[in-house]
């Protein structure tokens, strides 16, 4: 049931033709159940083929869809139209650059996930015929909230000093390393330190805890990358004392 | 693969007024000003000291300066934001600090708690080693 409609304005940019980017007003119905993904999928079908966006699962699971909705990063599939008022601003991701309308670019994002190593490095290869490696219930909620993270890069567009220092390896990238560091299994934390605890790694973070605030799947990057500036410094004091040992 | 005729649009940030952008980044850069009141704190304790160096009739001067109406405004608001500095920092020491005993991770309020105790002991020490009791 829809009773009233509702101004969505989005930002639009098409790189063959604007040299940058312009306010556009639709509007939509307004149903009680709709998310702003719903919106955007009923301008594309109705009103505007020309609209581009990502978007894939619906259901806060693929990460596709993160925009800035009225200035604050979130899913587009996760925000109801119910909790906003009479006009919603939707724009790309903060921080990243805008390839056409909605969507950003990734490629920062993705080459900085892959210098972390974000996949387990075992300490021992074992041949298959040996079996699995296994892991306790307890060994396994000491990492199990960082796992959940979906690479949506909403954190990105969060924090304030991903979009000052872009080199900054960011709160997802650093908070995956930090979830196979933590991992019964994992071995490769030497490895990936090499760009963690570097000085575009974690030392970049000042603890604002935007990305915390508002990561749509409650990782809580903020946390992990103060676990890792406390783990760094503890290995900095080990290097220090044994070579003063020597 | 075909070349995508990209052309990516950059927006620029402003260096001197993101902070403005929202509650979040606001709160943040007014945790990060209580720095400059607890820097001028530390420097007028060390100015007492130096004056102390000196004697009797200097260190005298100094305590008399204290008192001046400006000297405890400037100390009510340095006491004010090394409050608002300390408390919110407590507030997140469960995230840089988690306990797991077996499947459980220790409650929040217990880390933050726990903090708090060894500011009140650290505290009464201090007060302690002044010679108030």
């Amino acid at each position: 049931m829809t009773d009233r409609s509702i101004e969505l304005e989005v930002l639009r940019y098409n790189p063959e033709t604007d040299s940058e980017p312009y306010w556009q007003r639709y509007s939509v119905p307004h149903h009680h159940e709709w998310v702003v993904l719903d919106a955007l999928n009923h301008i594309k079908e109705n009103i505007d083929p020309t609209l581009n966006y990502r978007w894939s699962c619906h259901m806060a699971v693929c990460g596709s869809c993160g925009m800035m909705i009225n200035g604050s990063p979130k899913l587009a599939c996760k925000s109801f139209m119910r909790d906003y008022e009479n006009l919603i601003r939707v724009e790309p991701l903060a921080h990243f650059p805008i390839e056409r309308d909605l969507v950003t670019g990734m490629d920062d994002f993705v080459s900085k996930l892959a210098r972390v190593k974000p996949y387990l490095i075992p300490k021992q290869d074992k041949p298959v015929e040996e079996g699995e490696y296994r892991q306790t219930p307890a060994e396994l909620k000491r990492y199990k909230q960082y796992s959940m993270c979906i690479n949506c890069m909403i954190c990105y567009s969060a924090c304030p000093e991903y979009g000052l220092i872009p080199k900054f390896l960011g709160p997802a990238a650093i908070t995956l390393a930090h979830r196979y560091n933590l991992d019964s299994r994992d071995g490769g934390r030497e490895q990936r330190q090499e760009e963690v605890a570097s000085g575009e790694g974690v030392w970049e973070c000042t603890f604002v805890g935007a990305c915390s605030e508002a990561c749509p799947k409650h990782v809580d990057p903020a946390g992990a990358l103060q676990q890792v500036k406390i783990a760094s410094t503890i290995d900095w004091f080990k290097e220090q004392l044994s070579s003063w040992l020597k | 693969m075909a070349k995508v005729n990209s052309k990516p649009y950059q927006r620029e940030i402003s260096n001197t007024r993101w902070y403005w952008r929202n509650e979040t980044y606001m709160r943040y850069i007014a945790r990060e000003l209580t720095c400059v009141f607890i820097g001028i704190y530390t420097v007028v304790l060390l100015v007492g000291i130096w004056r102390l160096s000196q004697g009797q009739v200097a260190y005298e001067t100094f305590l008399q300066a204290l008192r001046s109406p400006m000297s405890i405004v400037f100390h009510l608001v340095a006491l004010a934001f090394s409050v608002y500095h300390s408390v919110t920092w407590f507030n997140l020491t469960p995230k840089a600090l988690p306990i797991q005993i077996g499947e459980q991770f220790v409650a929040d309020r217990v880390i933050i708690g726990a903090h708090y105790l060894g500011w009140a002991v650290v505290s009464v020490v201090f007060i302690f080693l002044a010679g108030v009791f």
